[in-house]
């Protein structure tokens, strides 16, 4: 693409993420009083966080090992209570541990 | 815990708080992304600009690979639309956390600010939604998220690509502080977690031709919805506030 086809593609890309952003938030102006559309979004969250984890932790990591071991000090590190910075970084921390010794072994 | 007697440099300082893990987790992917794009002819200033106003990584990612296929522009809008989806549901989820009296340009800055990772923190935040806090930790993120891809561009390899990877575990590691806690408290919630990582996995390999973003969407219907027939919530007071 030249510059100004770069530009634009860039544009069009803003515009529509934005649109899908805001839209719901837009148009949806009161308390939802159907029982299963309030329950479907409460549990939205939880399945698309979890969806997004696994197993992309894991196909991401420098070695499968190294992934699952992010992933059990992760949710280890969260069960007791750990906040979202330490977590992070105990995540971070044991996958690249874990990945050197893999490449040591 | 409520949150409602907060100062406005409080919820400032809060929102500092939160947004610079997810910065440093936004920074290190967006690095990566920035070698995507600067393969694919895109200069500093179009990455920064880009990441500014998209701030999505699989919405990026495919950006990119299409300019370096040079797609038609409305290729480009599809593409997007699909990749992003899973912000609509996060919007409409969002919707019920907004205080009553959120006008329109309130709703339109909230929902631009939707990141998989702010939308969490959204999600998380006791009672109705603070836009000075989500705000705060959103321009602090999305600056380091487009700083990286500018560095990205610039300097392409010079971090050792295995501390680009462990660095980029910390977007996982932050999904896991949202969702284990309540997890630990609600069997539903635990179930629905299990559930997801099993469909997860289970779609990334039998079906590897589905994108991720239209794995996500597919999977957090079906799923959410299974689970909102199996355990509807049981009174009012659970909408939206409860996380």
């Amino acid at each position: 693409m030249s510059g100004t086809g770069i530009w634009i593609a860039i544009l069009i890309g803003a515009g529509v993420s934005l649109l899908v952003r805001a839209l719901p938030l837009t148009l949806i102006r009161r308390p939802i009083r159907s029982r299963f559309i309030r329950s479907f979004l409460y549990y939205v969250p939880y399945a698309t966080l979890a969806v997004m984890t696994f197993p992309a932790l894991v196909d991401s990591a420098a070695a499968p090992a190294a992934g699952i071991a992010a992933l059990a000090a992760g949710t280890l590190a969260a069960w007791f209570g750990a906040g979202l910075f330490p977590v992070a970084v105990c995540t971070c921390a044991v996958e690249y541990a874990v990945s050197k010794l893999a490449g040591i072994l | 815990m409520s949150r409602d007697g907060m100062t406005t440099r409080k919820l400032i300082s809060f929102g500092l708080r939160h947004g610079f893990p997810i910065g440093l987790g936004y920074f290190a992917v967006a690095f990566s992304l920035g070698i995507t794009a600067r393969g694919a002819g895109v200069t500093p200033l179009q990455g920064f600009v880009a990441s500014i106003l998209n701030h999505a990584s699989a919405g990026e990612y495919a950006l990119y690979s299409l300019i370096a296929a040079n797609a038609a522009y409305w290729e480009v809008a599809a593409v997007i639309f699909v990749t992003n989806m899973r912000y609509l549901l996060m919007s409409a989820s969002l919707s019920q956390k907004m205080p009553p009296d959120a006008g329109f340009l309130k709703r339109l800055t909230a929902g631009f600010c939707i990141t998989d990772e702010i939308f969490a923190l959204g999600i998380a935040w006791p009672g109705p939604l603070n836009c000075v806090y989500l705000v705060t930790a959103f321009l602090l993120a999305d600056v380091m998220w487009a700083s990286g891809t500018l560095c990205g561009i610039l300097v392409g390899n010079v971090l050792p690509p295995d501390v680009v990877t462990a660095l980029s575990a910390a977007i996982y590691g932050m999904f896991l502080a949202i969702i284990i806690p309540p997890a630990r408290k609600n069997k539903v919630i635990l179930g629905l977690v299990l559930a997801s990582f099993a469909a997860s996995f289970a779609f990334s390999r039998l079906l590897p031709s589905l994108s991720e973003g239209t794995r996500v969407v597919i999977l957090t219907v079906v799923l959410a919805a299974a689970a909102a027939v199996l355990f509807p919530l049981k009174d009012e007071a659970e909408g939206g506030t409860k996380a």
